[in-house]
């Protein structure tokens, strides 16, 4: 995959995108997404040899326009719009990961290596931020655990650390001390581990623009949005639980296992109910669900613990 | 100024006042409010009376420095709107985004004291709004400056539910508290230089 500034005539508009998965499915067979786009287009796209998820397609997509114009991305400003504004100036190529730690051999890895590791795969997920709106968005990428699998972790590696990029001159909303930068979150091995965790490169079909994350950025859908880290340069296999960016910033309101959880409030916003981005003025908003919907994923993991105490 | 100058002068201001009304009309006309139209909606009337309440606490330290009355004139309608863009304000939380759900409005007022303290801050509002009549401030007479006062605590109240809602960037909470603070300085500064003279 090559990195580059992805020029807007090579996104796909959305409503043939739609009209793509819907054609995709009447089929009934995992055709590649991406092979059909450039069949429809003539040129080859960015993105190849990616299987289609079918599990989850009846949920309601959030437009395109919606998930890269309403993020929140500090690195690049606290305004919802400051990302898609100011994020073309980040340079994602060349991109490598460093894993180390707990691990057989630290090892770095091209952004080609990891797209090599397994076919990609597009995973339509709920997105719940800790604010109270939430999205569904159609990604593309691999899960985790077939690049940990690839460093053999030891038993020491009981968390997994994730670095995100430190570049202030390209990352303006670095020069500010909103975070104590770089962005650091993390994760426990079997959360790591699970199938549902991914490392997104892509969405709707196409490379992940700079706003959502590039050239890599982690996808935990049971967990709000914060957790996600984006601009991954770093994969550490640690011991301890990893000090993360928010829990600094606000031990009180930030936890490290921040599982969506409607019944444990947040001291600003409400967590039991949401708002759905792109539903306009007259929706109501909608009852969150325990993990984000995830529960029968991934409540299993914490059943013998107080999640008001491990918020 | 001679009395019909007056009250073009208060049409262009009253005019020059909806603005904000006006600009968020466009918006939504044009399907121009972004992703989250609601949160924004929201945020432009909470914006809006908090800029018209530090206008209306600049009247009094404008007439101070300039030693003109004039100021004055324009207070009322002035802090009517602030009343309209906080009622707005409101109005949009309860029912655009809580939809009149009654029982989760007051979950969210009870449980989270930036929307406590922005609730108190309206209701705060009403009894200035109620008593601005030329009929009522001659009723009350002192009591109606006494009433009055409550605008400082009122403001105290709005940048509080700012502060408290922002989640990490206290940029605008502070420039605001930072206005709000200098127009107080500037009518303590008058109020102990009157005193000594």
């Amino acid at each position: 995959m090559k990195t580059k500034k992805i020029l807007s005539s090579e996104i796909t508009p959305e409503h043939i995108y739609n009209d793509r998965r819907k054609f995709i499915k009447s089929l009934g067979v995992g055709i590649s997404a991406a092979t059909f786009s450039s069949l429809a287009f003539g040129k080859i796209s960015s993105l190849s040899n990616v299987v289609t998820d079918q599990s989850s397609s009846s949920l309601k997509k959030t437009s395109y326009k919606d998930i890269t114009t309403y993020n929140n991305y500090y690195e690049f400003g606290t305004k919802k719009s400051d990302p898609s504004e100011y994020a073309h100036k980040l340079k994602t190529d060349p991109w490598s990961i460093t894993i180390e730690g707990n691990v057989g051999q630290k090892k770095v890895f091209s952004i080609d290596e990891i797209l090599k590791l397994t076919p990609l795969e597009e995973r339509i997920y709920r997105l719940r931020c800790v604010e109270g709106w939430s999205m569904v968005i159609p990604w593309v990428g691999i899960p985790l655990r077939s690049l940990l699998k690839k460093v053999a972790p030891t038993n020491n590696a009981k968390y997994v650390k994730f670095t995100s990029l430190l570049r202030p001159k390209e990352m303006i909303g670095q020069k500010y001390k909103i975070l104590d930068w770089p962005y650091i979150e993390g994760l426990r091995m079997d959360e790591a581990m699970h199938p549902l965790t991914l490392l997104a490169v892509g969405l709707y079909g196409k490379i992940l623009p700079n706003q959502n994350g590039a050239p890599i950025r982690l996808v935990v859908p049971w967990k709000y949005g914060f957790k996600s880290t984006k601009a991954i340069t770093k994969i550490s296999l640690v011991e301890k639980m990893p000090m993360t960016s928010w829990m600094k910033a606000g031990p009180s309101e930030y936890g490290f296992y921040a599982n969506v959880n409607p019944k444990v409030d947040h001291p600003r916003w409400t967590q039991s109910s949401e708002r759905v981005i792109g539903e306009g003025l007259f929706a109501p908003r909608v009852k969150t669900k325990m993990f984000n919907g995830y529960a029968n994923d991934v409540a299993h993991m914490y059943k013998n613990m107080d999640l008001r105490k491990y918020f | 100024m001679p009395p019909r100058s007056i009250s073009s002068h208060k049409i262009f201001v009253f005019i020059a006042c909806l603005w904000p009304l006006f600009s968020v009309s466009y918006a939504i006309f044009y399907d121009n409010l972004g992703a989250n139209p609601i949160e924004y909606i929201e945020k432009h009337f909470g914006f809006w009376a908090l800029i018209f309440l530090c206008i209306t606490l600049a009247l009094t330290p404008l007439k101070l420095i300039t030693n003109s009355n004039k100021w004055i004139l324009f207070r009322r309608m002035l802090g009517l709107f602030v009343f309209f863009y906080t009622s707005l304000h409101l109005l949009i939380y309860l029912g655009l985004d809580y939809q009149f759900a009654w029982s989760d409005i007051k979950d969210d007022i009870v449980k989270h004291k930036y929307v406590l303290v922005g609730f108190l801050a309206w209701i705060l509002l009403i009894p200035l709004a109620v008593t601005s009549s030329n009929k009522m401030i001659s009723r009350l007479k002192k009591q109606w400056k006494k009433i009055h006062q409550l605008i400082y605590v009122i403001a105290i109240l709005a940048i509080l539910h700012f502060f408290w809602l922002v989640k990490k960037d206290m940029t605008e909470p502070i420039i605001f508290a930072s206005v709000i603070a200098i127009l107080l300085a500037v009518r303590i500064y008058f109020h102990y230089a009157k005193s000594r003279k």
